[in-house]
């Protein structure tokens, strides 16, 4: 097994063994028509309409990435508005007052798959994007063409490195069946000949009880990562796991391996079994203001702050979508919860670091899993040198932000390089 | 509520956290250098910690840039510069070498991590040129006991004779800080423990120098323990802001410290080269970081 760069991380896993449970149903949902990556879709419901759970309200557009979205509750569409995402960007929202009833779709039933077609077309109609966070329409990663970038590799991202993050771990220990049965339906679909679980050895039940429900299958392995972050960036994953190197404007697929999150792996053996489309997820609630940290099955577009009562989220100052590395910050505690969000995590007193001069020590270039030189792709950025940039291969960057994590001088590296790879995108 | 880009978590180091653990790592060399040397070797280090800290106080006052003293870089350079000077040295010299290493050597340059050269070492070659006679006037071991004013003494570099084992104590003749090689060596591996500096650098200087003193028919133990080649080894040659970053960089870098030494100590007029030779190594270092760039995991041409 390929050793990793990185860092070390406290994990704080406390929610780790509480088990999931449901919350009460909201009185109101907003669902933002793009919950992905690619386009967001056209509302197929209008002001006023009865919507049921698993009925499509979002038609994706033809042209281009895009995902549909349906109905995570039964009850009426109130209105349908702008929406801004996390990242700035806007689109529709489809409010929905639910009516408790949580009355099913009448046309929900397992999807019927003959061929690959129908296959990604089931995928596709789930609703079904990466679970892990960037939300990767799962549909696109799997109609790779086999006859270009034959696939041998099936890889299951279990590693779930981000700290307090556990929604991942929680699916294996009470869905295992679910992913199995996700893993060998894709395996079978896509004629993949082998698949591999990697997660991180600080999660032993998991990889014991995977191992188990596996049983005497060959084709199907779990593997032990060392718990260092970013284990589970897909190209850091698959170069422990496979030895294998995607290269830089290329995808797993052209390095013969799709990686999927056991989320969503698991997610998909559910669809298989009983059609219902993604309407809903687990998350995990924790950070260091939460007092009762724990795991929820959140219906898509509940409020965040619909959430805080849950798990007792004091004095917070800062919310992030995700966890404290790669999270994405909530301006508005009102957000709703998407299908990118594998955690909420609130934060007191997070930012004590004043940034002073470079003191070159280096430590950012031991830690960049990519190999990278974020100090010198910083003063590049600060001199718009953008030949220095791409000599420097500013857009490999991950934005793990093990940079930024390491630097005694408080500098904000990975922000740096978000930026560079913004302007050189711009050229 | 707060809005930031990630990452939202930090290490909690702190430039001053990494020059408290070079201060720590010092500690052993200055405390020998204090036993071997007495009260005037300790006045000696205070003095030059001292000019140096209000050097960087002024330098930043008169630069109207924010206050750097916090960060303990000065406290730093203070220590290294007594630590390379005999004991007993005019306490006017010890001003000069700090003006020189803070005011021209570091804060010309723009400050920390600006400096193209290590300023201890600058400061020392300045007080090495101005000041010939009295930088190489040493004292001999425990002469503050004797009662006699000034017992001088070659060190083990010209003398050639000194016993092993004085020389792991620093029992010989020479500057405060570089002859006690066990409190040096003590010192270094402590720096490496807690994963300040790695020992790139230093195993490429010392090993270097040790062969070549193997290959021209010297004593190779005798090499690395006499001199300021341990103290040059642990704690300069491995400075962040003057030496290359990456791990082949590094050992690049202590290669070429170890040639030129060697050579210095070898065939040049000075008994000493170390200093001349982490300095020298210090104009290539951007030089040796455009060699050795790392080639990032994926990349798809080479970089030029």
């Amino acid at each position: 097994m390929k050793v990793i760069g990185g860092i070390r991380l406290p994990h704080k896993k406390a929610a780790a063994e509480v088990p999931t449970s449901e919350i009460p149903l909201p009185k109101r949902l907003t669902v933002p028509m793009l919950m992905s990556m690619g386009k967001p879709c056209t509302p197929a419901v209008k002001k006023g309409d009865r919507v049921t759970v698993g009925m499509r309200i979002g038609d994706p557009v033809q042209e281009g990435l895009c995902v549909p979205v349906h109905s995570p509750a039964s009850g009426t569409a109130e209105d349908i508005t702008d929406f801004r995402l996390a990242d700035g960007n806007t689109c529709k929202a489809v409010v929905i007052r639910t009516d408790g009833l949580q009355e099913t779709f009448h046309g929900i039933r397992p999807p019927v798959i003959q061929n690959r077609e129908d296959f990604i077309r089931a995928v596709r109609e789930s609703g079904c994007t990466g679970l892990g966070g960037a939300g990767f329409p799962t549909y696109a990663k799997l109609s790779f063409d086999s006859k270009k970038t034959p696939v041998d590799t099936l890889i299951i991202n279990g590693a779930e490195c981000e700290p307090y993050i556990v929604s991942d771990y929680r699916e294996f220990m009470e869905n295992g069946s679910d992913i199995l049965f996700g893993i060998r339906t894709v395996m079978d679909k896509l004629e993949i000949g082998r698949c591999i679980i990697g997660i991180e050895d600080n999660k032993p039940a998991a990889i014991s009880l995977m191992k188990k429900i596996i049983g005497s299958d060959k084709s199907i392995a779990v593997k032990a990562l060392p718990s260092r972050y970013p284990q589970g960036a897909e190209k850091v994953l698959i170069l422990s796991l496979t030895g294998r190197i995607v290269k830089e404007g290329e995808l797993p697929a052209h390095c013969g391996v799709i990686v999927m999150n056991a989320s969503t792996v698991g997610f998909l053996g559910r669809y298989f079994k009983n059609g219902m489309p993604l309407v809903q997820r687990r998350i995990t609630l924790d950070g260091n203001c939460v007092n009762n940290p724990g795991n929820f099955f959140v219906p898509l577009g509940t409020c965040v702050s619909d959430l805080m009562g849950l798990c007792g989220a004091e004095g917070y100052e800062e919310a992030f979508y995700g966890g404290p590395m790669m999270g994405v910050s909530l301006y508005d505690i009102r957000q709703p919860v998407t299908k990118l969000n594998n955690g909420i995590t609130f934060f007191k007193k997070i930012h004590s670091v004043q940034t002073t001069a470079c003191i070159r020590c280096g430590r950012c270039v031991r830690a960049c899993p990519v190999k990278l030189m974020p100090l010198d792709l910083e003063s590049a950025y600060d001199k718009k040198d953008t030949k220095e940039l791409k000599r420097l291969k500013a857009g490999l960057c991950i934005n793990c932000g093990c940079c930024t994590y390491v630097c005694p001088a408080g500098r904000r590296l990975a922000e740096k390089n978000q930026l560079a790879k913004q302007m050189l995108a711009k050229l | 509520m707060n809005v930031s880009p990630s990452p939202h978590m930090h290490d909690n180091i702190s430039t001053s956290k990494i020059m408290l653990q070079v201060i720590i790592a010092l500690m052993p060399a200055c405390i020998a250098g204090g036993i071997i040397f007495g009260p005037t070797a300790v006045f000696d280090l205070a003095l030059c910690v001292a000019s140096c800290v209000l050097c960087e106080y002024i330098c930043r006052r008169l630069m109207k840039k924010s206050n750097t003293v916090s960060d303990l870089s000065a406290v730093v350079t203070g220590l290294l510069l007594g630590a390379n000077l005999p004991v007993g040295i005019d306490p006017l010299c010890c001003v000069i070498g700090s003006v020189a290493a803070i005011a021209v050597a570091k804060q010309l340059f723009g400050g920390i991590g600006q400096n193209f050269a290590n300023p201890a070492i600058f400061g020392r070659i300045v007080l090495t040129v101005s000041f010939a006679s009295q930088m190489t006037t040493w004292r001999e071991p425990f002469y503050y006991k004797k009662g006699v004013d000034a017992v001088t003494a070659a060190t083990p570099l010209i003398t050639k004779n000194a016993a092993y084992s004085d020389l792991f104590l620093g029992t010989t003749g020479g500057c405060i800080g570089e002859t006690c090689a066990a409190a040096l060596i003590l010192g270094g591996v402590y720096l490496a423990a807690v994963k300040i500096i790695t020992l790139h650098a230093p195993a490429a200087f010392i090993g270097t120098t040790a062969l070549l003193t193997l290959l021209a028919g010297g004593d190779p133990v005798y090499a690395v323990l006499s001199g300021g080649l341990l103290l040059g080894a642990f704690f300069m040659a491995t400075d962040y802001s003057t030496a290359p970053i990456t791990g082949k960089g590094k050992l690049l870098f202590g290669a070429g410290c170890g040639l030129i030494t060697f050579a210095i100590r070898q065939w040049g007029s000075y008994p000493e080269g170390v200093s001349f030779s982490i300095l020298f190594m210090n104009l290539l270092t951007p030089y040796i970081d455009r060699l050795c760039v790392l080639k990032p995991i994926g990349a798809k041409e080479e970089r030029q």
